[in-house]
């Protein structure tokens, strides 16, 4: 089952940049309001249900400055606040990708600042293309590679969920598109191997694992293999960043949800030449960029999650 | 190989005199390729042994060339890079951060 980016679109049209809650249950996609979602009142990530509550913020491109967005950093911060804003603390944030913009100088010290000011329990990152291109990722490691293995891979658990981050940007340049590779994918198995089907997974990735446009490089490689080894799983969302527009595909018990970017927007697939910044009016600008909240309620079933636009 | 980039703005165009300069008394003047609309321009260029190559950024997006002797650091817009090739061959490249763009270099 796929649903088209126009059931999407007409979906988030008819919310005007309230937002929308996507539910899936049973395989059927339901949606509601941004203001109805997580009208909990505990604290720390935790709804009134027990769920746990997160966000995802993606391809900030702290340092590019060009007509699409001259000040990426005031959109950043506009997603920083709207965060801190939310009635339930976020347990984390997860910045899938392009931190920065081409490794700028100085970008990786904003970017820090930034999910500094994030009022959240924590902070978890994967690299995208930009934050690796200039050396192979080694200032990325070194600001954000603690805890993790290879180019930045990692996993961990939280209120019953298994988080599992995977990088695919590293052979970006060679591949054309993303790539694992084999020592990432054998990690994974081994990771997953002795987990139950019952758990539910979180992937979050730079670079969709599935085929959205492999002509611009909007694919992984290898992503079917990792695909593959998380079939058996009862619930697993897999969340990326790099496409700058949301767009969701479920296959079976996997829903893939790519995220708008808080700088800019790119065209759809294949609407133009290639991928890049797009320009939009400037008074439409804040509509094509936004975050997203999700919600996982601690029973069996899908995560909700609500992508919110900036205005 | 030579390598060499400079700035955007008064430094780049005078970096651009001073290659002109330089390569007017070479025997081969070279090839300037532009980076613009996320294609290099043109997408193959033929020089002589010794020419210099050099790539413009048009575009309003970071681009490189990357292949597998040489690499260039990410050019901003109005930034440019060189590389003096001293061997015939072939050399194809691509953009780092846009692998779909590439283009060849061919030393007689």
């Amino acid at each position: 089952m796929e649903t088209t980016r126009r059931e999407l679109l007409t979906c988030a049209a008819a919310w005007a940049g309230a937002g929308v809650v996507w539910t899936l249950s049973s395989g059927i996609l339901s949606s509601r309001a941004l203001a109805d979602a997580g009208r909990a009142t505990k604290r720390n990530g935790l709804g009134s249900s027990g769920g746990l509550q997160f966000v995802q913020i993606s391809d900030t491109h702290i340092g590019f400055d060009k007509e699409a967005n001259p000040d990426t950093l005031a959109t950043a911060r506009e997603a920083v606040a709207k965060i801190n804003a939310l009635e339930v603390e976020p347990a984390f944030v997860l910045h899938t990708g392009d931190l920065t913009h081409a490794q700028k100088p100085g970008a990786f010290d904003t970017v820090e600042g930034l999910l500094q000011e994030m009022k959240v329990g924590g902070r978890f990152t994967v690299p995208g293309e930009h934050d690796v291109f200039g050396d192979g990722g080694r200032e990325y490691l070194a600001r954000f590679g603690a805890g993790t293995r290879g180019s930045g891979w990692h996993s961990f658990d939280h209120s019953g969920v298994h988080f599992v981050a995977l990088v695919n940007v590293v052979d970006f340049k060679t591949a054309k598109v993303g790539a694992l590779g084999s020592e990432q994918l054998d990690w994974l198995a081994k990771d997953l191997i002795d987990r139950p089907a019952s758990q539910p997974i979180v992937v979050f990735v730079h670079i969709p694992l599935w085929a959205v446009y492999p002509e611009w490089g909007w694919s992984t490689t290898d992503g079917e293999q990792a695909i593959a080894l998380l079939r058996r799983f009862g619930s697993v969302t897999v969340l990326n960043g790099h496409i700058h527009q949301v767009l969701q595909k479920v296959e079976g018990t996997v829903t893939f949800h790519s995220a708008m970017s808080t700088a800019y927007p790119q065209p759809a697939p294949g609407a133009a030449a290639g991928p890049g910044p797009l320009t939009v009016p400037a008074e439409r600008l804040r509509s094509h960029l936004g975050l997203r909240e999700v919600v996982w309620r601690g029973s069996p079933g899908p995560l909700a999650v609500v992508d919110a636009r900036l205005g | 190989m030579a390598f060499g980039r400079h700035g955007g703005g008064s430094a780049a165009l005078c970096a651009l005199l001073v290659m002109a300069v330089r390569a007017s008394a070479a025997a081969d003047p070279g090839a300037q390729i532009e980076i613009r609309g996320f294609q290099f321009v043109p997408a193959t260029v033929e020089v002589r042994a010794g020419a210099t190559v050099t790539w413009v950024n048009d575009d309003e997006e970071i681009h490189s060339i990357v292949a597998s002797s040489f690499n260039s650091p990410g050019l901003d817009v109005a930034q440019h890079f060189s590389i003096r090739f001293e061997s015939p061959g072939t050399y194809e490249y691509r953009c780092a951060l846009h692998p779909q763009m590439k283009g060849t270099v061919v030393v007689r």
